[in-house]
């Protein structure tokens, strides 16, 4: 078994900023564990002849050329934004007050 | 810490040996945004060269520039690094307002470029290697505005505004492996090591390399161990010091305030710090912590970065002269002092002198007006001196004055014609009528006019009290509106008086 703790998911779930209820972590908890135990016994079938990849296919350098395209314009930027001033967007206060 | 209870720098210094290290961020200067076609520029108003991909809009793909590379791994090069033979970027995971997408893509484990040494000269001549961990790629994040604190601080703040137009944009961080050693010479190094990234990479030509303007943005890492202990002790990294000026106070203002907590029995706390540049001082900013827990895994929308060994090697030739290296050809081929060549290079116009005396300057010439009459004018408009006029316009200047058309006086006219858009120096002289008197005739007439004048001048010329002419000279510079070659107009006062020199 994994050694997953609830204390793990829910500093997981702070990070993440997702609100957690304490049968949710439980659930978690549980589901988080099983997962690390299936890559464990993937990673028990891969031998050293297997190398290590990040993605799935077998491409390097896929590049564009650095050459200006057409931006949104201030208006599409903005339009899914929660509040704006101007043509900035606006988030509340970053530092909690003490 | 108020400043009074700051320790002695040389007590502090004493007790502790200084451990340093540096994060330096570049901005890299191509047209277009790291990972979108996005213009890489700002000034244009706020939120003009956004997309979804640098906004983080669901759909967003990201597509890596291939001339961030290119000037990646050229950088990486000319810090002596090696380049990797397999890259990727990796996101690095934290909610702040500034970063859209909610992760900064950067690398981890697989940076372009690593292993690197950068060796400095201080001003005492004492060589200094730097080590250089690593260069890696990544976007910066966009510029906030914070409202309704004081002065902008985001303490107190009511709420803060965004502009992502510099989200996006692409940004080598180049870290240093630890410096130690460096003793009382330590905000020195600093100093000197930033300023030696910023040459490197104006002379590679990968960034604007404009500290004010945020192009190059330093972090600073200080730490104290106590004499006799092989102990590393708590380190602090000081934030976007951002001048040349404030990397070399903000060292030294640590080190002096945590010998001062150390001494007293305190201990240091590992956190950011601010550095206040109207102060002088740092102030505690948030402390390490589960907020660093960045959770990086492998960019699953990029994939990795392997620049072919040939494609290295084709970068590699065409590396400029390093820019020390550079400097100590050019001051021994100008022959100037120490001195005067500081003067140039603190002035940042070795560019411009080298190009006029290309331009056919004699070097001398070339330093006193750049640094002299170009600089004061660029001075009292308030931009640089290099933006002012074109080398080769003060190489033609220069060349005026060595033909005797023009004396230096006249010559400052002419060069103040020449940056109003009057034309060439040529040209100014020509429109202005500004050239000197060469013409004999006009000039003697002048002279028997003055020397008729004061007769009792002409009298001790006479006798051999050859001083005296100064008052005749004086009086035909100002008829002739100092148009007139003083050297040739003595000569001719001599000679109409009949004195013997």
């Amino acid at each position: 078994m994994s050694e997953i703790t609830a204390e793990q998911v829910a500093h997981l779930a702070n990070l993440a900023r997702i609100d957690l209820s304490a049968e949710e972590i439980t659930r978690l908890t549980t589901e988080l564990g099983q997962i690390v135990d299936s890559v464990a016994k993937v990673a028990e079938v891969a031998t050293p002849d297997v190398p290590a990849t990040s993605h799935p296919m077998p491409l390097t350098n896929v590049f564009r050329a650095d050459t200006v395209v057409p931006s949104l314009t201030v208006e599409q930027a903005l339009s899914g934004a929660p509040d704006r001033d101007g043509d900035k967007f606006r988030v509340p206060a970053i530092l909690d007050e003490e | 810490m108020k400043k009074a209870e700051l320790m002695d720098y040389d007590k502090a210094l004493e007790l502790f040996e200084p451990v340093l290290g540096f994060e330096v961020h570049v901005e890299l200067n191509t047209k277009t945004k790291m990972f979108c076609g996005c213009a890489n520029e700002f000034g244009q108003g706020a939120n003009t060269n956004t997309c979804p991909t640098c906004l983080g809009l669901p759909g967003g793909l990201p597509q890596v520039n291939a001339k961030a590379i290119e000037s990646s791994i050229r950088l990486g090069l000319a810090l002596g690094c090696e380049i990797a033979e397999h890259s990727r970027f990796a996101r690095k995971n934290y909610f702040y307002p500034d970063t859209a997408k909610n992760f900064q893509t950067s690398q981890y484990d697989e940076p372009i470029a690593f292993n690197g040494q950068l060796t400095i000269e201080l001003e005492s001549g004492r060589l200094v290697t730097v080590d250089i961990e690593r260069a890696h790629m990544e976007d910066d994040a966009g510029k906030l505005t914070h409202v309704g604190g004081a002065t902008g601080r985001i303490q107190g703040a009511d709420y803060s505004l965004v502009d992502y137009n510099r989200g996006g944009v692409p940004l080598v961080e180049i870290v240093t492996q630890m410096i130690e050693g460096g003793e009382a010479d330590s905000p020195e190094i600093g100093r000197t090591y930033v300023a030696a990234i910023r040459e490197i990479v104006k002379a590679l030509g990968v960034s604007n390399a404009r500290m004010e303007e945020g192009n190059v943005r330093c972090d600073a890492n200080v730490s104290l161990r106590p004499r006799g202990s092989n102990v590393l002790g708590t380190r602090t990294e000081t934030k976007n010091v951002n001048s040349l000026r404030s990397v070399e106070r903000a060292v030294r203002y640590e080190i002096q305030r945590q010998a001062a907590l150390l001494h007293a029995g305190g201990t240091i706390t590992q956190e950011t710090r601010h550095w206040h540049e109207d102060t002088g001082i740092t102030s505690a900013g948030r402390p390490k912590s589960d907020a660093d827990d960045y959770r990086y895994f492998p960019e699953p929308d990029l994939v990795p970065v392997a620049p072919s060994r040939e494609w290295v090697e084709e970068l590699r030739a065409t590396l400029p002269e390093p820019p020390a290296a550079r400097r100590k050809r050019l001051q021994a081929d100008w022959g100037f002092a120490d001195l005067e060549f500081q003067d140039v290079v603190n002035s940042d116009l070795l560019d411009a002198v080298e190009a006029t005396i290309a331009a056919g300057a004699a070097p001398q010439a070339a330093r006193k007006w750049w640094t002299g009459e170009v600089a004061r004018l660029a001075n009292v408009s308030g931009v640089s001196a290099d933006s002012l006029v074109q080398p080769v316009q003060v190489a033609a200047l220069i060349e005026l004055v060595v033909a005797g058309t023009l004396t230096d006086r006249l010559a400052r006219q002419v060069l103040e014609g020449v940056i109003g858009g009057e034309g060439t120096p040529i040209e100014v002289v020509e429109s202005r009528g500004l050239a000197v008197v060469s013409d004999d005739g006009a000039l003697i007439a002048a002279i028997d006019e003055a020397l008729a004048a004061q007769p009792d001048v002409l009298a001790k010329i006479r006798d051999g009290k050859v001083q005296a002419a100064g008052a005749v000279i004086g009086a035909v510079m100002k008829a002739m509106r100092g148009q007139a070659d003083a050297a040739r107009v003595r000569e001719l006062v001599l000679e109409r008086a009949g004195a013997a020199e």
